[in-house]
């Protein structure tokens, strides 16, 4: 059964049941996945899956959902009956409609779907390319973390009111974590992600160096010692941190007063005017870019941080109703309609501003820690009170010497971090989670055992 | 006895569906497999969320489907359908025949049928009708988060329920024939307080396996005065400086140090990656000698209990460390097969869409002989770790969980709440540093994300005293 199969299956099995307003969101999906251990296969996975997600309106005008993944005939009733019986609980106080763009045109690029390439060969590149990393350097003793997959997919929303979206998409991503041990010392462990449309798109000969020269520039490391330092996050690592933050600019968790922002905070100055925040869902580099929301909603280019001040929330339709704006395309179906980011792109304002320019992770010769890789992040952020404490993976610069950082952890506040940038270095880097420079910031306190 | 004997094409719950199975475990033998496992799951959810003084939203699911597990010598393929018909799952099994590229079927497997059969489900189909409806779920949470309403300092407040029905069916070509009901319900409490630059959270889980009365039951009154004191408490907590110290870890969730640090390092899929430190080490001091750990999947009514696991094996309690020494490794039939560590009744998923790995189950230190102030007072100048964060363990052993609650000790005494610490370490440092544990074991519901997907479990323990860990801080 196709897309509009099912829509009409619904629109049908509505009707007989005197639903007269109802929207849906479905994913089908066909993954394939492969590790290895050692040259040997361990564990070869395929999955065909598929979600639906109805909600209806009832009579006044109260909106119940349900999610299920039996799209037979029974299994559609079943679900409009359930979303019916929900809509009693539908939230009195804030209403859920149909996204007034839920029908405006998109462009879908098609020429994102590849063929799959099957588990055989999808094996072999996976054995190539652990077999290429251990004999990368005698200290990789294994890669212990590893995958190589393709994905298949196609998302659905429909309404009925008339709206039909559809797109379909390829995905494929590559993981190799590798393991390093020397002799009396510990082991080391980085590694490398990288994603492509298809297997084909993906540069599996950087994702095996990347992996193994980061595992090995960890070889050699010391104990830090607890004190303030001067930062440079890596782009990746200042990503996780914006994302991680992101209830800033985030109109449901205003609401919710989960975030650190609130209804006024539009023009409201948090960081350097040379710094510019966008999120970016269409970005052409977005891998995982999807052409609109969970609501229907076209994705789009949206300022949040215009030369250092607050310039847009992210919205899903209830949300934009309360701040008497327009959707923007970053809403997820739930009875409660969730709102995140998509791809956030940081760049360097062209206007004036004050930064110390001097600083240039490839050639500042002063003290300073950089920070390769933030880890986990469910644990050391305190979203909504601004605060975190995240252990990272890292080196410390210090007399023309770079040295690997163990077991140490980076605290503070972002609101404070981003007040505190020195420089935005000019060179944008690209990363499976967005587009970000090196970013400068001062005085953050690292603990580390030394 | 099973409620009808259909013989169908297509899986049916509540039905009998030996010779369905029988065929399709027959079909991949006969391809050449070793071994093969049908996991079957029907699953009836619900989700009710409380902001402030409405429900804001209600979100059941359910569905079907299954996952396929192929095992040719060390090797495994695993194929997840929601297609349950006869030609849905001999299609999955001929994927995974295919995916591990098997073409010579002359040396056979003996499959004699499913001649094992058991039924846990019996007892337990009368639950559905048992849990508390929606209508009662929102009631009682709408109560819990009034009782949150003690001051205008509490700006946000939350309750949160979820109840998980899952009904499987699992088969396999040793005989295995197992069906089984499992219930689990969780109930949260958040709040945020907040005066002029001030802001602090608290928040408390509850969660039951197999107990339909349980979120009937729950004292929300307690529970909302115990989120709401520790929001307080913290409201005006400064950051803890960073550095080396003693700590106390709390009872209850103050577990998840163990789970984290050690527990993870002692499922055989480590031992597999080659990534835990304790491997090789069966029978040798890995700990304290005031150390005994404990992973069991048999007390009655905790979140990480089962009748019987993923794999059709009923849980075992393990004792992993006796007296620090390591005695024994959490393990699967995966686990099994590649390390030769015995099952222990741990093979679980999160659903059918993931094979089951070794994962923990209920997990916890027991207890010792000190009370809560002899660790305190044993203490010049450290932390005391009320209330845990979430927390994870890296590739290479190393650890890290976020402190909520937190509380300087000075001079053997409580004093001022603190915020912001962070507990970083690794487990072979840290494990026989634990010197002393209380008598106060208890135990706390969580989630544990790995690579069978998120899984119930409970951790658990005394309060013990670490000799010296690092604080993470400012």
């Amino acid at each position: 059964m196709n897309s509009r199969e099912i829509t009409t299956q619904i629109s049908e099995a509505a009707d007989s049941l005197n639903l007269k307003k109802w929207d849906y969101g479905a994913s089908f999906s066909n993954d394939y996945s492969v590790q290895v251990d050692k040259g040997e296969a361990k564990q070869l996975k395929a999955s065909q899956k598929q979600i639906l997600t109805i909600r209806v309106w009832n009579q006044s005008n109260l909106v119940g959902i349900t999610t299920t993944s039996d799209i037979s005939d029974s299994g559609i009733k079943k679900a409009l009956k359930q979303a019916n019986i929900a809509s009693d609980f539908g939230n009195k106080n804030e209403s859920t409609e149909f996204s007034p763009l839920a029908k405006e045109p998109i462009k879908v690029n098609e020429c994102k779907k590849r063929n799959p390439v099957g588990i055989k060969k999808l094996l072999t590149l996976l054995r190539e390319a652990e077999v290429k990393l251990m004999e990368s350097h005698e200290a990789i003793k294994s890669v212990p973390y590893n995958g190589l997959s393709e994905s298949f997919f196609e998302r659905v929303y429909a309404n009925s009111d008339g709206a039909f979206r559809s797109y379909s998409k390829s995905q494929a991503v590559l993981y190799l974590y590798a393991r390093a041990k020397e002799k009396n010392n510990k082991p080391r462990s980085s590694g490398s992600v990288k994603l492509g449309y298809g297997v084909d798109d993906i540069d599996i000969e950087s994702c095996i160096s990347e992996a193994s020269n980061k595992t090995i520039s960890h070889l050699n490391y010391s104990s830090i010692k607890t004190d303030k330092y001067l930062i440079c996050f890596s782009p990746e690592s200042f990503l996780t941190i914006i994302n991680a933050f992101s209830s800033m600019f985030n109109a449901r968790s205003i609401l919710d007063g989960v975030s650190l922002s609130n209804k006024n905070s539009i023009g409201e100055k948090l960081s350097t005017e040379a710094l510019n925040i966008y999120d970016d869902g269409l970005h052409e580099k977005n891998i995982s870019s999807s052409p609109f929301d969970g609501e229907g909603t076209p994705t789009k280019r949206l300022c949040l941080v215009k030369r250092g001040k607050i310039d847009n929330f992210i919205h899903s339709e209830s949300t934009a109703r309360i701040f008497k704006t327009i959707p923007t395309g970053h809403a997820g179906l739930g009875s409660k309609v969730s709102v995140s980011t998509d791809w956030i792109v940081v760049e360097k304002s062209k206007e004036k501003y004050d930064l110390k320019t001097s600083l240039d992770h490839n050639s500042y010769e002063g003290e300073f820690v950089y920070i390769e890789e933030l880890n986990a992040i469910h644990a050391g952020v305190r979203a909504s009170q601004g605060s975190f404490s995240l252990p990272f993976d890292g080196w410390l610069y210090k007399n023309g010497k770079k040295i690997s950082i163990e077991s140490a952890t980076v605290a503070g506040d972002i609101k404070y971090l981003l007040k505190n940038i020195v420089n935005i270095e000019s060179t944008q880097e690209i990363t499976t989670s967005g587009i970000s420079p090196h970013i400068w910031v001062d005085e953050l306190s690292i603990t580390g055992d030394a | 006895m099973l409620s009808s004997q259909i013989k169908s094409n297509e899986i049916v719950f509540g039905s009998c569906n030996k010779d369905l199975l029988e065929e399709i475990i027959f079909y991949g033998i006969g391809l050449g497999a070793d071994f093969v496992e049908i996991f079957i799951e029907n699953a009836d959810n619900s989700n009710v969320l409380a902001e402030e003084d409405f429900i804001t939203s209600v979100s059941p699911s359910f569905g079907k489907g299954a996952g396929i597990r192929i095992f040719k010598d060390k090797k495994d393929g695993f194929v997840s359908t929601n297609d349950l018909t006869k030609h849905g799952l001999m299609r999955s099994v001929s994927q995974a025949i295919e995916m591990l590229d098997i073409t010579d079927n002359k040396k056979r497997a003996v499959f004699h049928g499913l001649n094992k059969h058991r039924d846990y489900s019996l007892s337990k189909r009368k639950w559905i009708n048992q849990v508390p409806s929606i209508h009662e779920i929102s009631e009682k949470l709408l109560f819990s988060t009034k009782s949150l309403k003690k001051n205008n300092k509490i700006i946000t407040r939350k309750g949160s329920y979820s109840r998980n029905l899952q009904e499987v069916i699992i088969a396999s070509s040793d005989g295995t024939y197992v069906t089984d009901i499992r219930l689990h319900q969780t109930v949260g409490l958040n709040v945020i307080a907040s005066e002029a630059q001030y802001r602090s959270s608290g928040s408390r889980r509850f969660g039951s396996s197999g107990m339909p009365d349980e979120f009937r039951l729950w004292d929300h009154e307690k529970a909302a005065n115990d989120v709401f004191e520790s929001s307080m408490n913290m409201l005006y907590a400064d950051y803890v400086d960073a550095g080396q110290m003693p700590v106390v870890l709390a009872n209850k969730f103050g577990g998840v140090i163990f789970h984290e640090a050690c527990g993870h390092l002692l499922e055989t899929t480590q031992i597999e990656r080659g990534t835990t430190p304790f491997d090789k080490k069966l029978n040798e001091k890995i700990a304290h000698e005031s150390v005994t750990a404990i992973d069991e999947g048999i007390s009655e009514g905790s979140f990480g209990s089962l009748s019987v696991d993923d794999e059709g094996m009923e849980p075992e309690k393990s004792v992993l460390i006796k007296d620090g020494i390591l005695k024994k490794f959490i393990s699967d039939r995966a686990g099994e097969l590649r390390t030769g560590h015995k099952r222990t009744g741990s093979g679980r998923r999160q659903n059918y869409s993931f094979a089951a790995a070794s994962r923990m189950r209920n997990t916890y230190i027991a207890k010792g002989d000190y009370s809560k102030e002899d660790l305190i007072n044993s203490i010049s100048d450290g932390l005391y770790c009320k209330s845990m964060g979430g927390g994870s363990v890296g590739a290479t052993g190393q650890f890290n969980f976020a402190v909520e609650e937190g509380y300087l000790i000075k001079n053997g005494k409580l004093t001022s709440p603190v915020k912001g610490a962070t507990l970083i370490g690794e487990a072979k440092e840290v494990m026989p540093k634990i010197s002393m544990c209380g008598n106060d074991l208890e135990l706390a519901p969580g989630f544990c994300g790995s690579i069978s997907g998120s899984v119930n479990v409970t951790v658990g323990q005394p309060h013990i005293k670490v000799d010296s860990i690092t604080v993470g801080g400012r």
